[in-house]
């Protein structure tokens, strides 16, 4: 049998030449809308919806000013995972791939965004009336590029080893200071240049909500875009502290939950369990892998009837006596 | 103000889910209800039997 | 058109004759169904519409005031329980009817469009309650852009698709997904009452024996039959 022939689906299904008898199909859709329409309202009155307010960097910045602190000198750095991500933002890494497949490189930078500019040095140029801090803007751009990354990053190093004690629970060293009165966060660092004062301007200008707004409005007054505040957002640790515990990180299956004790997305459930297993748990592409892997099995499952196996199931597994079980006893009285 | 009062819930869903854990599998309670009703509801379908044998019984109308 | 008529070329009589052949009107609106239509599985196709009717509503009303309004007034927070409950019923309903056609092998006697509409519809589906979690304006569409994008990127399309961008995911979730799952159930339904519901599995004992599958009171009427095996060049 030719590949054609093997592909079509082995069908003897004949028109239907039986009996019919009445049955209202509007009647039944109005019903079903009823029922439905009920459904929901009963569901409402019983349950509601979530509606957790939206984190802000002004909130993250007066949470956590030293989580803050160290996202913003990375990002200055150029270390941080937005900076180093790629297309579609910038060029800085490659993306993920498969096998020859590099599509995140291929389409390419849509979107630009260059962090140290974008998230701290623009911003920081809308603050007025100080001069010191217009200063250390000044001192750091005239800076050669070499310069300005040995500035950021000898800020950043501290800050980070900071970040890693307090997620491995040790005893943070006492590079790293947060004054209780204040708020402000005290780094240090030598060879950091003017960092320290522009780190210190950037905290207060996001305590004051204006970080929220000037990355929102950067480009023009109207705007739907939240693509900056909410990936210099990402960038840091507020979003996946409430996300932890909401059950909505990666390994705790969250892709399929909602906020609070609500049903989620039970249809993701497939999607992903690929992340929980290997090689996809512990691999770098793991997103494009699963991505790849879901396309093929979507593909599958609108060629069903073509899939030889999987389309005689049905014939083989006798669910179908169930639901056409009036029919056969029918038959067979005759 | 209470969350509950404020959106007119007669149940608050609003704390951190519970978890049913079961080797690497982790579902939240409300998903592991929606998808046991799921199968319910299909099992009920196909086995419960549907108004209007005796219509179809008669056979067809003109 | 009578005997004497000659043959339209005017393209709108040319559609209309078109349509009128596939879909004839008491085969669009049948008020009967085969008697093997008997099961309560076969209500979760309707139930599924029915959903997609509640959902368009209550979105409607949240369109009419904005994507803002149901964060800071009961009755827009009532109308956005209903939407997202609704949505609840609808992929719920949508996967019995998904199993109950599969283990009827739905997709027999030429009835391959009808299945991969329907897979397809479930397909744009997710996307389309992807673009509205996203467009909640809250912190669950704050975690489902930033962790969403990540995946999307992976592929490249994220460089046209960008889920942190609100204006444009509320655009794809209001209208323009929302019109190719309502197109696509159309196709679907329609095509459903052009092949008619699958006829159950021929009994293996009654096949061998030969025996008619026409009981005595059957009634060949072809203006409501589904259409003849190898419609779509299905049949080996």
């Amino acid at each position: 049998m030719s590949v054609r022939g093997r592909l079509r689906p082995r069908d003897d299904t004949g028109p239907w030449r039986g009996a019919y008898a009445p049955y209202d199909l509007v009647k039944e859709l109005c019903i079903a809308i009823g029922v439905i329409a009920l459904l929901a309202v009963l569901l409402t009155v019983l349950f509601s919806s979530p509606d957790d307010k939206p984190s802000t960097i002004a909130q993250w910045s007066r949470e956590m000013p030293v989580n803050f602190t160290a996202a913003a000198a990375k990002e200055l750095a150029g270390t941080s995972d937005t900076a180093g991500y790629g297309p579609p933002y910038n060029h800085n890494g490659e993306g993920q791939h498969a096998a020859f497949l590099y599509p995140q490189k291929w389409l390419g930078v849509s979107h630009p965004i260059n962090t140290a500019n974008d998230f701290v040095i623009d911003p920081l140029k809308t603050v007025p009336d100080n001069p010191a801090l217009a200063s250390a803007i000044a001192q750091f751009q005239a800076a050669p590029e070499k310069t300005q990354k040995a500035w950021s990053e000898a800020y950043a190093k501290p800050l980070e080893e900071y970040e890693t004690a307090l997620e491995e629970k040790k005893t943070p060293a006492k590079t790293v200071s947060l004054n209780p009165t204040t708020g402000a966060v005290t780094v240090q660092a030598s060879g950091a240049g003017p960092v320290g004062t522009m780190m210190s301007g950037l905290l207060a200008l996001a305590k004051s909500g204006g970080l929220d707004g000037s990355l929102l409005t950067s480009r023009q007054f109207f705007q739907t875009d939240y693509t900056k505040p909410l990936l210099f957002m990402a960038d840091g640790g507020l979003l996946s502290e409430r996300a932890e515990a909401q059950h909505l990180l990666g390994e705790q299956w969250g892709m399929m939950n909602e906020t609070g004790s609500y049903p989620g997305q039970v249809w993701l459930w497939l999607y992903t369990l690929w992340y929980q297993v290997e090689p996809f748990k512990s691999s770098e592409n793991a997103d494009i892998l699963v991505m790849l892997v879901m396309g093929v099995l979507s593909l599958a499952f609108i060629c069903i009837p073509f899939i030889p196996g999987v389309r005689s199931l049905p014939r083989r597994v006798p669910v179908y006596k169930l639901i056409w079980k009036e029919h056969y006893r029918s038959q067979q009285s005759l | 103000m209470n969350p509950v009062s404020v959106m007119g819930a007669i149940f608050n869903l609003n704390h951190p889910a519970h978890v049913v854990e079961w080797h690497f599998i982790q579902l939240s309670v409300a998903n592991v209800v929606a998808i046991g009703l799921m199968i319910l509801v299909f099992v009920l379908a196909i086995v419960l039997p549907f108004p209007g044998a005796a219509r179809r019984r008669s056979g067809a109308s003109s | 058109m009578s005997a004497t008529e000659t043959p339209t070329s005017s393209w709108t009589g040319r559609v209309r004759e078109a349509a009128v052949e596939a879909l004839p009107p008491e085969k669009l609106l049948p008020d009967k169904q085969p008697t093997y239509v008997a099961s309560w599985i076969y209500v979760f196709g309707v139930a599924s519409i029915a959903s997609l009717v509640v959902i368009i509503a209550s979105g409607c009303i949240l369109a009419l005031k904005g994507p803002a309004w149901w964060h800071y007034t009961g009755v827009g927070h009532f109308f956005n329980s209903i939407h997202l409950w609704a949505v609840e019923l609808f992929f719920f309903v949508m996967v019995v009817h998904l199993w109950g056609k599969y283990w009827m092998a739905a997709w027999r006697g030429g009835r391959t469009r009808v299945w991969i509409t329907g897979a397809i519809i479930f397909l744009v589906a997710v996307p389309t309650a992807l673009t509205g979690y996203v467009s909640q304006q809250n912190f669950d569409a704050q975690w489902i852009s930033t962790q969403a994008k990540d995946g999307l990127n992976s592929v490249g399309v994220g460089a046209f698709f960008n889920v942190t961008n609100f204006g444009q995911m509320y655009s794809y979730h209001v209208l323009l997904l929302p019109a190719a799952v309502v197109a696509l159930v159309v196709a679907h339904v329609l095509l459903v009452r052009r092949h008619g519901v699958v006829p159950p599995f021929e009994l293996e004992d009654r096949r061998a024996s030969g025996a008619s599958t026409t009981p005595a009171n059957a009634m060949p009427s072809s203006a409501v039959q589904g259409s003849g095996p190898g419609s779509d060049g299905a049949m080996s």
